[in-house]
């Protein structure tokens, strides 16, 4: 397989569990939340999702009670961020360990086991395509994934509840007066946030890596959340943003594979170089960030 | 006799130890228009947000049409048929104004902006439904909030202080569509403490001072003067008008000044030009959201031009346009800017910490240590002089109320003896006596050759105190217009623009 058909085969796979976890984000953001603890809300899902599947409950079970963990931590920073307005950077930043915490914890008698992960589905006709075939032939998760990303951005753009989550985040003093219950609406998208990071941290540990290792998450979670700022809180571009990240970390392997002697730390680190600098170039149009950015982000709200 | 459409009975609210309602009678008669009358802190939000459902009453009952109604939010005051036009708009700037109004009305998009253009044109308030928030003007803002309220249904429609933000031209607007929707059936309430507007188009006035109602009238029965009485509890203090000096010395020269920000909600400026010499007052004018905001931090020194750009703000005839706030407060600059907490004074330090934040160069600090003394010393000089209604010192500046902050601002400034003194919004939120009080500061001030520059969006108020006055717009400059020979009318068609003016108003932010 040349590098290219290898990279186009993978990288949707590699992008799956950002894309996930930034998804989530990207609604608890939008409706002025900053949540940081993603790498802990995925870190345990991870491990849950994990020990289901290991112990036989098979990959439905396993995403299910991850997204379940995930939406559990999501909800005690909810109650320490939104109903007793703590600071949400600090906040985030305990349940990301906290999460860290309990993943290392219930997986210390998983270490180094293994999974089975998910068969692929192939698109019947387009999978045989050279070079970009294998771009038609991935696990349900990332169809699923990709449906969901087209989903919330359909959502957030056009519909009733998508217009009520930006109105929260922009001004949530106003979203009050006009009668909407601003708490209960950024519970919500906290919520659902912590749902998609327990499904991304499912899918690294079942699917894409069906390997326990402690510490497997591995600063995903961070990428993630730099993915929403830097997309300037954009669907399109989140999507653009994870599946280059993942398109540039397959490209550090290729490159390994074929022989071109580089620095194994310096191809590492490519991926984060290359997202950093595209994407900073992107958002640096004030304009946009302006218009898309979210005015009360990271600021409690209190009656 | 039929019920009347809102009653209150005893209605009262109180804040920890300050009661903002106390015991409030109000009856709103079908198809009235009722103003609630009162200084700023008379509790006149307050009572509004009762009766609209945002905050709860502590006593008292309010009935609707007879019967007792409890509301516990907008939601339910909507539903029974209250709306509310807030003073600072509840719009989302990054939506569009049908988005904005889909919030709150159900029905498709198509639907809605049909709706929009038929009432737009029923009650002459036109506006584009698929315009975004952010690029309208504050006028038609306004527009959008009242267009909002009336879509759905409502018996009754609060006003809180509708015209503070719109000039003179589309004032009489606004009393148009008001007169109009009264004769549809919709009663409103009318907050205001602008006496000459209540007594224009309101059939009945309910005065409140300190909390309660002081008196229930018909205000086309009675004069200014008799209902500010009422609302003051005393006579208005009458303004010394300034006789007019030969004017001095330049100290604030801008010369062809142009600006570009890099916000997009930002207002650029373009060739902007202007002087203020000692011994006079120059006002500027306009719709808020001009290029006030942006004039005033390139003036303050907040924001500086590049190096090349220099000569564009000269200061006692140096150029200084490449200089931060502190150099140009060295040469005898001093600056109170608009909002008091939070860039006029820090909220959470006492007022002695606050004066030391500009007049430690009077000998405030010695050897890099501060002379807490002299600070203290300096600070009750301030309370006394200005008739600051403040315990101490020691008294946190966020515990003050507006009025009593903005005269400690103005008096810490004055106190610094300026040569070249700019002011922005000097009485905004402050109420009548303190008002008065400080534009008299500024006259005297002048009096001793004092440079003055003032940024007002009251049009009265700088008719009061300056000498010449230009109006902005657009980041545009009209020319300067000696107060002796102009009139509100002349400044109000420079505020909307000649074009518009003739229409009867439409003034947009940005084109």
């Amino acid at each position: 397989m040349s590098g290219l058909a290898f990279i186009i085969a993978g990288m949707l796979a590699a992008a799956t569990p950002f894309l996930l976890a930034a998804l989530g984000e990207l609604v608890a953001e939008r409706s002025g939340v900053l949540n940081l603890g993603i790498e802990g809300m995925m870190a345990f899902g991870a491990v849950v999702a994990f020990i289901i599947v290991h112990q036989g409950g098979g990959h439905a079970a396993g995403f299910l009670a991850a997204g379940v963990a995930g939406m559990a931590l999501a909800l005690v920073f909810a109650w320490l961020a939104l109903s007793l307005r703590a600071n949400q950077v600090a906040a985030g930043l305990a349940i990301a360990i906290l999460g860290e915490g309990l993943s290392a914890l219930f997986g210390k008698t998983y270490e180094s086991t293994t999974v089975t992960g998910l068969p692929k589905i192939a698109v019947p006709g387009l999978a045989d395509l050279p070079v970009a075939g294998g771009l038609f032939q991935q696990d349900p998760i990332v169809w699923l994934t990709l449906l969901a990303t087209l989903g919330l951005w359909y959502a957030l753009r056009f519909t009733k509840l998508g217009l009520v989550i930006r109105a929260v985040g922009e001004n949530p003093g106003a979203a009050r007066a006009i009668g909407y219950p601003v708490l209960a609406i950024r519970y919500g998208a906290v919520a659902f946030g912590g749902l998609m990071a327990g499904f991304a941290g499912a899918y690294a540990s079942t699917v894409y890596t069906p390997l326990w290792a402690e510490g497997m998450i591995a600063g995903r979670g961070w990428i993630a959340l730099a993915l929403v700022v830097f997309a300037t809180w954009m669907t399109g571009r989140v999507f653009f943003g994870a599946v280059l990240f993942g398109a540039v970390s397959l490209g550090g392997l290729a490159a390994q594979a074929s022989g071109v002697s580089l620095n194994s730390q310096f191809l590492a680190s490519l991926p984060y170089i290359v997202t950093i600098i595209v994407l900073g170039i992107i958002s640096s149009n004030k304009r946009l960030l302006k218009i898309n950015g979210v005015a009360s982000l990271g600021e409690p709200f209190g009656p | 006799m039929p019920s009347p459409l809102l009653t209150l009975r005893g209605l009262g609210k109180s804040y920890g130890s300050v009661r903002a309602n106390h015991a409030i009678d109000l009856e709103v008669a079908e198809g009235s228009i009722h103003a609630i009358l009162g200084e700023n802190g008379a509790g006149k939000s307050t009572l509004m947000k009762l009766i609209y459902g945002v905050e709860t009453p502590d006593a008292g009952e309010i009935l609707w049409r007879g019967a007792p109604l409890r509301v516990t939010s907008p939601a339910e005051a909507r539903r029974a048929g209250i709306g509310m036009v807030f003073q600072h708009f509840s719009l989302f700037d990054t939506l569009t104004v049908v988005e904005n109004i889909s919030l709150v009305v159900p029905g498709t998009k198509a639907d809605l902006g049909q709706r929009i253009r038929t009432l737009g044109q029923t009650f002459g308030l036109d506006v584009d439904p698929q315009a975004y928030v952010h690029a309208l003007s504050v006028g038609e803002r306004q527009r959008v909030e009242i267009i909002r309220c009336l879509m759905t249904d409502p018996r009754l429609l609060i006003l809180d202080e509708p015209t503070s933000v719109l000039p003179p031209q589309s004032v009489e607007r606004l009393f148009q569509t008001l007169q109009r929707l009264k004769e549809g059936g919709v009663s409103i309430l009318f907050i205001s403490h602008k006496l000459d507007e209540v007594r224009a188009i309101c059939d009945r006035a309910t005065i409140l001072r300190a909390g309660t109602v002081v008196d229930n009238v018909d205000p086309r029965g009675h004069d200014a003067h008799a209902l500010a009485r009422m609302m003051i509890g005393h006579a208005m203090p009458e303004m010394a008008h300034a006789r007019s000096l030969a004017p001095g010395e330049v100290l604030l020269q801008v010369d062809r000044l142009n600006h570009r920000p890099d916000d997009p909600f930002a207002m650029a400026l373009a060739d902007m030009s202007f002087e203020v010499r000692t011994g006079e007052v120059l006002g500027l004018a306009g719709v808020s959201g001009n290029g006030q905001a942006e004039l005033t931090r390139l003036i303050s020194g907040e924001w500086t031009l590049p190096r090349a750009d220099a000569e564009r703000v000269r200061m006692m005839g140096r150029p200084v346009g490449d200089r931060g706030a502190a150099d140009r407060r060295e040469l005898g600059f001093a600056f109170v800017p608009e909002e008091r907490l939070g860039r006029g004074a820090v909220p959470d330090m006492s007022l002695a910490d606050n004066s030391l934040l500009t007049a430690h160069r009077l000998g405030l600090v010695r050897n890099g240590l501060i002379d807490r003394t002299r600070e203290a010393a300096f600070t009750r000089r301030c309370i006394e002089e200005f008739d600051v209604r403040a315990p101490g010192p020691e008294a946190e500046a966020g515990a003050l109320s507006g009025g009593n902050l903005q005269k400690f601002i103005v008096g810490r400034e004055l106190m610094l003896a300026p040569r070249l003194l700019f002011v922005a919004q000097p009485t905004w939120g402050v109420d009548i006596g303190a008002a008065t009080a400080i534009r008299r500061r500024l006259v005297e001030l002048r009096n001793q050759g004092c440079a003055i520059f003032v940024i007002s969006e009251e049009i009265e108020e700088l008719f009061e105190i300056c000498d010449r006055v230009m109006v902005i717009r657009e980041g545009r400059l009209s020319p300067s217009l000696r107060i002796a020979e102009t009139d509100v009318q002349e400044v109000g068609r420079y505020m909307v623009g000649t074009r518009e003016g003739t229409g009867g108003g439409d003034e947009r932010a940005h084109s």
